[in-house]
C-alpha cells in the first residue's frame, strides 16, 4: 500500500502515557521475576516515562539514544539475573528505544491509508500482534527442541547452566548416543530401508495411474480417484486395524505354506502398507501436474514416429517430474513419519525410527529422542526447501508451454 | 461436392470403414488404454488397502469361534430353553465332553474361553482349568458327565454358563457393535452394561468433544492468520508462510515430543512461568495427561490443515469488495461481517471438515501428552488389538468410526468437492 501517508510528530500527551503502558507491562514481568510485582510496574513506567522525556526533549539525537538504551539494558540485564537476562536485556533495550521513536515521529501511520482513524489504527497493530503471538505459537516448539538437544544433562529442560550460556551446559553426547547406540542405528537402517522401497512402489504405480486418469475419457473416473484417494481419507488408526487382522493372515501364509523367511516377509509387510499410505500422494500431486500438460506435445511425438513408450520417457516424464518427485516426497515423508501402521504390522526386528522415538516417549524418557528430532527438523526444511523448488520449476515450465 | 459425398452413403475413414464405426473403435481403445495404465495401481490399492478394510468389516460381526470349536453342544443346545432356569440335560453335558475333548487336542479351548471371557467375566478361568481335567476323560465309556463336570466346576451348574455359550453360537453376531456402544447380548436381547463397565459411549462423547474443541480452537487461532497471509504483500506472506509450513512438513512424532518437553511440571512453559514469577513453584500448572495437554498438542499439529485451505479461499476474495462497502459507509465491523466473512465461509468449512476428520482418528499424540483422560476411542482401539486382545470389539469401534469419517467425507465431497484437494 500507500508509502506516501505524510506523518507528524505526536504531542507529549499521548507519547508519555503509551510508553508508560509498555514499560509497567514489561517491569511486570521483570518485577515478578526479581520478587516485587508493584515495584517492577512502577519502576517499569517511571523508568520508560522519563527515558522517553530525556531523549525527546534533551538528547534530541535518535542514533545516540538507542545505543544508550540498548547498552544501559542490556547492563541492567546482566546485573539482575546473568547472561541470560543480558540477551533479554539488550532485546528489551532495542525494542524501547525503536518503540519510543516509532510513536514519537509518528511512523506507525507511515504504511496505512491516509484516511484511518485513530482507533482503525490501533486495531490494525492490535491485529498484527495477534497473528504474531499465533506465529509464535506454530514455531516455538520447534524452536525449543533444538537447544535443548545440546543439553549435557539427562534432562528435558533447560539447565541453570544452559540459561548461564556456560559451554559446561551445552553438549554433543546425545546426538553421540544416537549414532553409537545399536537400537537407535537399527532402526535409523530399517527407516532407510523401508521408506525408499515404499516410495519406489507407490511413485511408479502412481505416476503410471495418473497418466491413466489424465486421459480423456476414463469410464468410472471418480470412482477410482476415490478408491485411490482413500488410504489419505480413512484414519490411519482404522488402515492399521484392518491391516493387522489382514497382513496377520497373509504373514502366516507367507511363512507356513510358502516357507518364506520371517525377517524378509515382515519387511514385505511394512513396505507394502507404507506403499498404500504414499499413493493418494503420488496421485494428487502428480494429477495436478498434468492438468498443465499440453497434450499436442504427445501427438507431435507421435507424428514424428516415437513410439508410446519413447513419447513418455522423452517428451512427458520430464515435464511432469517435478510432480514426480514432490510426489514421491510426500510419499517418503509419509512413510518415514509413520507410526501407527508399523506398530501394529511390524515386529520387532522391523522397528523403524518412528516407532523408536514414540517407545522413548513413551517408557524411558531418553533425551537423544531431542538429537533425533533435531536431525529430523534439519531434514524436513530440506525437503520443504525442495519441494518449493520443484513447485516453482513446474511453475516455470508451465508458464513457458503454450496454454 | 457436396453431391458426391451424398451419394456415397455414410462418411468413410482411410482405411474404408464407416467413420463412425472407426471413431468409437478408437474410442473404446482410448478407454482401454487409460485402464490398463491404472489397472496396476487399482489392483494393488484393492489387495493391500481395501481389501484389508472389508476383512476389518468382517471381524466386527464374525463368530465362528464358538460353533466351530463346539459343533456338537451347539446343535444339542438349539433344543434347550434358557428361559427356564433349568440346567440342560445329559446329551448337551455328553456332546460338550465330545467337542472339548477334540478341541483340547487341538488347544482350542483356552481361545474359546477367553472369546466368552469379553462377554462374561471368569469364563476364560473356567474353561482352563477345566481343560485339565477333562482330558482325562474318555467321551465312549465314562458317561454320563452331567455330574462330574459340575464336580470338575461348579461353573458348568450354573444355567447362565449355557446361555452365554448358546447365546453367543452363531456365526454372525452383534456383540461386538453391541459392545462397542456398551450393550451386551444377553438371552433376554441386547442389554445396557452394568455401570461400572460403561465406558465406550463416554469416550465416542468424549472423542466427538475434543475433536470439536480441537476445530474449534483451530478456526479461531488460522482465521487472523490465513487473513493476515491472504491480504500481505506476495513477498511477506510467502516468507510467513514457511512459519505455517515448517510445523507441517516437521515430523509428527519431533511436534509431540516437543510438546511434551514443553507441558511437562518441570518443562518449558511451567520453567518460565515460574521465572517470572506468575506462578509459584509448588503450585506448577498441570497441563500435560489429561485433556487440556491432548487439546493444546493437538491444536497446534492440525492448525496448518486449517491454515492452507482458509488462506486459500481467502486469496479470491477481491479487496475491492471490502472498499466498496467502506465507500459507501460500512463501518469496519459491517463490512468484514457482511462482505468479508460470508466469503470466506468456504474455506472455514474445508478446514473444519478437514481437521475434524484427521483429529477424531488420531492416536499418537494423545497416547504421549493424553495420559488417561485425554484419550480418544483410537487408543482403546489399539488397546484392545495389542494388550486385550479383544479383535473383534476393536473391529467394531474401528468400524463405527470409519462410518463417521465416511460420512464426514461424504459432506466434505458435497462442500468441496474431491478433486478439490490440494497439498502444500
Amino acid at each position: 500500500m500507500a508509502a506516501l501517508t505524510p506523518i507528524s510528530r505526536k504531542p507529549m500527551s499521548v507519547v508519555l502515557p503509551t510508553v508508560a503502558l509498555a514499560g509497567a507491562f514489561a517491569g511486570m514481568f521483570v518485577g515478578a521475576g526479581n520478587g516485587s510485582i508493584p515495584l517492577g510496574i512502577l519502576g517499569g513506567a517511571v523508568l520508560m516515562t522519563g527515558l522517553a522525556w530525556v531523549f525527546i526533549n534533551v538528547l534530541k539525537n535518535e542514533q545516540m539514544a538507542r545505543w544508550i538504551t540498548i547498552l544501559a539494558f542490556g547492563i541492567a540485564g546482566i546485573l539482575l539475573s546473568g547472561p541470560m537476562g543480558g540477551v533479554l536485556g539488550l532485546l528489551g533495550g532495542w525494542f524501547f528505544a525503536w518503540f519510543i521513536y516509532w510513536l514519537y515521529e509518528g511512523r506507525y501511520r507511515q504504511k496505512l491509508l491516509p484516511y484511518l482513524t485513530a482507533k482503525q489504527v490501533f486495531y490494525h497493530y492490535l491485529f498484527r500482534v495477534i497473528c504474531g503471538a499465533i506465529f509464535v505459537f506454530l514455531i516455538t516448539p520447534i524452536l525449543v527442541v533444538l537447544p535443548l538437544s545440546f543439553n549435557a544433562q539427562d534432562f528435558f529442560t533447560f539447565t541453570p547452566e544452559m540459561l548461564r550460556l556456560d559451554p559446561e551446559g551445552y553438549s554433543l553426547k546425545h546426538y553421540r548416543d544416537f549414532f553409537t547406540n545399536n537400537e537407535w542405528q537399527r532402526s535409523f537402517k530399517n527407516s532407510l530401508i523401508i521408506a525408499p522401497i515404499a516410495t519406489v512402489i507407490s511413485v511408479s504405480l502412481g505416476t503410471l495411474a495418473a497418466i491413466g486418469l489424465s486421459q480423456s475419457h476414463v469410464p468410472g473416473r471418480r470412482a477410482i480417484m476415490g478408491i485411490l484417494i482413500s488410504p489419505m481419507i480413512v484414519p490411519l488408526i482404522i488402515s492399521a486395524t484392518g491391516m493387522f487382522f489382514f497382513y496377520s493372515d497373509i504373514g502366516r501364509f507367507l511363512e507356513g505354506t510358502l516357507g518364506m523367511n520371517k525377517n524378509f516377509v515382515g519387511y514385505l509387510k511394512v513396505i507394502l502398507a507404507h506403499a498404500v499410505l504414499g499413493i493418494p500422494f503420488v496421485i494428487i500431486t502428480v494429477t495436478a501436474t498434468l492438468v498443465g500438460f499440453d497434450r499436442s506435445l504427445t501427438r507431435a511425438a507421435a507424428n514424428m514416429g516415437a513410439g508410446p513408450v519413447r513419447t513418455f520417457f522423452s517428451i512427458q516424464m520430464p515435464l511432469i517430474l517435478p510432480g514426480v518427485i514432490s510426489g514421491g516426497l510426500f510419499a517418503f515423508i509419509t512413510s518415514f513419519d509413520e507410526v501407527v501402521v508399523v506398530l501394529f504390522v511390524g515386529s520387532a526386528s522391523q522397528k523403524t525410527l518412528p516407532w523408536q522415538m514414540f517407545t522413548g516417549l513413551r517408557e524411558q524418557i531418553s533425551p537423544t529422542i531431542l538429537a533425533v528430532a533435531t536431525i529430523l527438523v534439519v531434514l524436513s526444511i530440506g525437503l520443504l526447501a525442495t519441494v518449493e523448488l520443484l513447485r516453482r520449476r513446474s511453475e516455470r515450465l508451465r508458464g513457458l508451454s503454450p496454454a | 461436392m457436396t453431391d458426391a459425398s451424398q451419394n456415397a452413403g455414410p462418411m468413410l475413414a482411410a482405411d474404408g470403414t464407416p467413420l463412425k464405426q472407426s471413431l468409437a473403435r478408437s474410442l473404446r481403445r482410448q478407454k482401454l488404454r487409460a485402464l490398463l495404465l491404472v489397472a496396476p495401481l487399482l489392483l494393488f490399492v484393492m489387495f493391500s488397502f481395501i481389501v484389508p478394510i472389508a476383512s476389518m468389516l468382517f471381524r466386527s460381526v464374525e463368530n465362528g469361534i464358538v460353533e466351530n470349536t463346539l459343533p456338537l453342544t451347539v446343535q444339542a443346545l438349539s433344543k434347550w430353553d434358557e428361559q427356564s432356569g433349568e440346567l440342560p440335560e445329559e446329551d448337551v453335558y455328553d456332546a460338550f465332553v465330545r467337542d472339548m475333548v477334540v478341541a483340547i487336542d487341538n488347544k482350542q479351548h483356552t481361545r474359546l474361553g477367553s472369546r466368552l471371557n469379553y462377554e462374561e467375566t471368569g469364563m476364560s478361568s473356567m474353561f482352563r482349568r477345566s481343560g485339565r481335567q477333562l482330558n482325562k476323560l474318555d467321551p465312549e465309556t465314562d458317561g454320563p458327565f452331567k455330574d462330574q463336570l459340575i464336580e470338575i466346576h461348579d461353573g458348568w451348574g450354573d444355567p447362565k454358563t449355557w446361555a452365554v455359550i448358546k447365546t453367543h453360537s452363531p456365526a454372525v453376531t452383534n456383540g461386538y457393535f453391541l459392545n462397542a456402544v456398551d450393550m451386551r447380548r444377553t438371552p433376554e436381547g441386547a442389554q445396557s452394561q452394568p455401570e461400572d463397565k460403561q465406558i465406550l459411549i463416554k469416550l465416542f462423547g468424549r472423542t466427538l468433544f475434543m475433536s470439536l474443541v480441537i476445530t474449534a480452537s483451530c478456526i479461531l487461532l488460522a482465521y487472523p492468520v490465513s487473513y493476515l497471509l491472504a491480504t500481505l504483500p506476495m513477498r511477506v506472506s510467502n516468507l510467513l508462510m514457511i512459519l505455517v509450513l515448517l510445523p507441517f512438513w516437521t515430523s509428527l512424532l519431533v511436534r509431540t515430543s516437543a510438546w511434551k518437553v514443553m507441558l511437562q511440571q518441570q518443562g518449558v512453559i511451567n520453567d518460565t512461568l515460574v521465572w517470572l514469577g506468575l506462578v509459584a513453584d509448588d503450585a506448577r500448572l498441570i497441563i500435560i495427561n489429561n485433556q487440556i495437554g491432548t487439546i493444546i498438542a493437538m491444536t497446534h499439529i492440525l492448525l496448518p490443515f486449517m491454515i492452507l485451505p482458509m488462506y486459500s479461499v481467502m486469496q479470491t476474495i477481491p479487496p475491492s469488495y471490502t472498499r466498496a462497502a467502506k465507500s459507501m459507509g460500512a463501518t469496519n465491523w459491517t463490512t468484514f461481517w457482511r462482505i468479508y466473512f460470508p466469503q470466506s465461509i468456504p474455506g472455514i468449512g474445508a478446514g473444519s471438515i478437514l481437521v475434524f476428520i484427521l483429529a477424531i482418528g488420531y492416536y499418537i499424540t494423545p497416547e504421549i501428552v493424553g495420559g488417561t483422560k485425554g484419550v480418544f476411542i483410537s487408543n482403546r482401539i489399539a488397546y484392545h488389538i495389542s494388550s486385550s486382545l479383544n479383535w473383534g470389539l476393536a473391529a467394531a469401534l474401528g468400524t463405527i468410526l470409519l462410518a463417521v469419517v465416511l460420512l464426514l467425507y461424504w459432506v466434505y465431497d458435497k462442500i468441496v468437492g474431491i478433486d478439490n484437494v490440494k497439498l502444500g
